[in-house]
């Protein structure tokens, strides 16, 4: 993603430089004209936290759209974060080619792989899709079990760092609060199963 | 003629004394001898603190044993935008708590930027049988099971107002748990809920609380059914009303429009998320007698927008996007005489490039035509010197000037100069104004202005702004009434603050971040004054794994007769003389 390039680049220049400052933010004490220099941008994590109500944070895409990606300052223009959602409407188009892309891991897998949850409907086609990805089953959810008759269960960090089971909550209020997702397997899978 | 205090009648003073209801007042009569202190602490009803930690509740209880209004605020201000930490405090549950065994007969709790919990607005609930009004402003941590038990058991509740919070997994049965003999609702304020509420139990609600003045309803309340509500509420004066975006049905628009026609005493609209413009004549009916009208959420643009606001000859107060653009300003300022408040907020705050034609000759507009204005907010992209000292020398009573320019240090677009002289002019001229926020492009040299001007002013909100400690020196040395002062992305750092530290004692806070203040710095401030507590935030992990002269990412210093809070999340530490 552009955005994230140009983050990266910045980032690298900024802790080469000699300045006043806090290492790892971009605010630069110069006089004269200069366009807004990078200051820290949202990481993922702190998307979440922009969305009140469970709806994505309609500025950290809108940076991904912009035509001259500006990176974005926390905090200004001094708006309130709650207020960004009343913005929504607009911005849908935007979200939705930006995509929503969460890392997927799997245990005694070499390598993660990344999804975007955003082009799928629901949970079925994400378990789906997660199936044909790591050539195994999951099989179907119910709530007092989990899921029960599969040897793996997907499950996800939430926002406020703690791993859940995929499929308890509503999938808008999924979709907000996932930051990755996991799939374990064996004894620890059949613990998540037994209603504990 | 000389008179002993102690020989005027207690009675005969605290009759006086009720007449004296402002903080200020009471606090100053409670200075003038230990007796006036004596009987000014039994008969105060009302307290207000402005900073939840500055004082212990036990300390509050102990002073003022009869009190029936208490109002906490929390959070510093900049929580709003982000810059506090989520889990950083302002957890309102343990002087609920203490609330709770004091005052069986308090009356009212209002609290801003709290964390409050269901727990703590249960035990609200249960505790006050005279419970009247509760107020949640900017807070968070409950969901609609603390309203519910509210709702439940608050046989005399006047007013919920919860403006601006964040309730969780909002559903809308909470409501139908007032009971049906429950008539005494005077203000509702649920603008914030997400999801939507039972309409049956709202309109039941609604028809049974012939006192109710205020209704602020969430977008979710369909627009088909706002004309039920207001036909059973025709002596509402607020009004919020909810999301407005269905296309335009003939039956719809005619019976909204006699519902608006009843109400004849409505005084103040919000509300219009998403609004078809097609309605929008429907609230004609009530524009002349409006004085304050909130378009913050509506997206309505040009003709439409100004000819709404045209309507509304005896406006005080309007909040509206940028979408009004200068010429629907330059209208605003023909129409509103009366107008004293402006608040103009953008509508796409992190485009790159404007996107509707609002600049400063809209604000110069409007001071113009416009002599009473005394509050501003202004998001804009540009800005001059010139405008600055015209809107400086238009509005002599002003007393809240916000001025947000969206780039960061955005010169004068004409001179390429810093805006020092044009913020200089505001200080010189605003002579009673009490709230200053700057942006653009500064040096010291408004600081400087600032010190030596803004004698009343109590706010001052800094960003992206200054050249060297000289600036925060100007401002600490200089205003003298200077109560809360939050700064990030300057380049302040020790001197200043080290020099000044006696004047933090007499503020309310201190806000700075991403500064330059080092955490030695802190230590010695927190060393030397142990009436402030000085809070080092930093999510980079403990502070004495850096080198002293590392600067800290985030100080919060405030002045508190409660020593150092025990709350106190991994991230932040306090800088007391033991504890470092």
């Amino acid at each position: 993603m552009e955005g994230g390039v140009a983050y990266e680049n910045d980032l690298n220049l900024k802790e080469t430089e000699l300045r006043l400052g806090l290492p790892g933010t971009g605010s630069t004490i110069e006089k004269g004209v200069s366009a807004a220099r990078n200051n820290k941008r949202p990481l993922p994590e702190t998307r979440e936290e922009g969305g009140a109500n469970g709806k994505p944070d309609a500025q950290h895409d809108d940076q991904e759209n912009a035509p001259a990606p500006k990176a974005q300052i926390v905090g200004w223009p001094p708006i309130r974060s709650y207020r960004k959602n009343s913005l929504q409407p607009k911005k849908a188009e935007a979200e939705a080619a930006a995509g929503m892309y969460v890392k997927v891991s799997m245990d005694g897998a070499p390598y993660l792989r990344k999804i975007d949850l955003t082009v799928y409907k629901g949970y079925p086609e994400l378990l789906r899709a997660l199936e044909n990805m790591f050539k195994l089953t999951i099989g179907e959810y119910s709530e007092r079990e989990g899921y029960k008759g599969s040897e793996y269960a997907p499950t996800y960090e939430d926002k406020d760092g703690d791993w859940m089971l995929v499929g308890d909550v509503p999938w808008e209020m999924f979709l907000s609060s996932c930051k990755k997702l996991r799939i374990i397997k064996g004894s620890e899978a059949i613990g998540l199963g037994c209603g504990a | 003629m000389l008179r002993k205090a102690s020989s005027f009648p207690e009675e005969m003073l605290e009759h006086v004394l009720s007449f004296i209801t402002s903080d200020k007042d009471r606090n100053a009569v409670s200075l003038v001898c230990k007796s006036w202190y004596e009987i000014e602490r039994w008969c105060r009803k009302r307290i207000f603190v402005g900073n939840c930690y500055a004082v212990r509740p036990e300390m509050v209880i102990r002073r003022f044993p009869e009190l029936r209004s208490v109002e906490l605020k929390g959070k510093p201000h900049f929580a709003d935008f982000d810059l506090v930490p989520d889990g950083w405090g302002g957890c309102v549950y343990p002087w609920i708590a203490a609330l709770a065994t004091a005052y069986p007969l308090l009356e009212e709790i209002k609290l801003k930027r709290m964390v409050v919990s269901d727990e703590s607005l249960e035990v609200i609930a249960k505790s006050f049988k005279n419970f009247k009004v509760l107020v949640l402003s900017s807070c968070e941590g409950f969901s609609t099971d603390g309203l519910a038990a509210v709702a439940a058991n608050c046989r005399n509740l006047r007013g919920l107002d919860l403006r601006e919070s964040e309730v969780d997994d909002p559903s809308g049965q909470w409501l139908s748990r007032f009971p049906d003999s429950f008539t005494s609702l005077a203000s509702l304020n649920i603008s914030c809920l997400g999801a939507e509420v039972s309409f049956s139990a709202l309109e039941r609600l609604v028809g049974r609380c012939p006192d109710l003045k205020t209704l602020r309803l969430n977008h979710a309340v369909p627009l088909d059914k706002l004309a039920n509500l207001l036909r059973g509420a025709p002596q509402l004066v607020e009004l919020g009303t909810g999301a407005y975006s269905a296309e335009l049905q003939p039956d719809v628009f005619s019976n909204l429009a006699g519902a608006f026609s009843g109400c004849k005493e409505l005084r103040s609209l919000s509300g219009f998320w998403n609004v078809f413009p097609g309605y929008l004549p429907a609230v004609y009916p009530v524009c002349s007698g409006l004085t304050s009208l909130n378009l913050r959420d509506a997206n309505i643009q040009g003709a439409d927008l100004i000819k709404l606001v045209s309507q509304c000859r005896s406006l005080q107060r309007l909040w509206v996007l940028d979408y009004i653009e200068d010429i629907g300003l330059e209208a605003l300022a023909a129409c509103c005489k009366d107008l004293t408040e402006l608040r103009v907020f953008p509508s796409d705050p992190y485009g790159a490039e404007p996107n509707v034609s609002l600049t400063e000759r809209g604000l110069v507009s409007v001071s113009e035509g416009c002599p009473k204005l005394q509050s501003v907010l202004y998001f804009c992209r540009q800005m001059t010197n010139a405008a600055l000292v015209t809107i400086a020398k238009n509005s002599p009573r002003m007393t809240c000037f916000r001025l947000c320019i969206i780039e960061p240090r955005a010169p004068d677009y004409q001179t390429l100069q810093p805006l020092d002289l044009g913020f200089g002019a505001i200080v010189e001229n605003y002579k009673d104004l009490r709230r200053l926020s700057l942006s653009g492009l500064l040096t010291d040299r408004v600081f400087e202005y600032i010190g030596t001007y803004a004698k009343k002013l109590e706010m001052l909100s800094v960003a992206f702004a200054g050249d060297s400690d000289l600036g925060l020196h100007h401002v600490l040395s200089g205003c003298e009434k200077l109560c809360k002062l939050e700064i990030r992305d300057c380049p302040f750092g020790d001197n200043a603050l080290l020099a000044n530290a006696a004047k933090l004692e007499t503020m309310r806070s201190l806000w700075m971040s991403s500064c330059s203040v080092s955490f030695r710095a802190c230590k010695l401030l927190g060393q030397k004054m142990p009436r402030l507590n000085v809070e080092v935030i930093d999510e980079r992990g403990p502070p004495d794994l850096r080198p002293e002269n590392c600067p800290v990412e985030k100080l919060y210093i405030y002045r508190t007769i409660a020593g150092p809070r025990f709350d106190m999340p991994g991230f932040v530490w306090t800088m007391n003389g033991d504890s470092v």
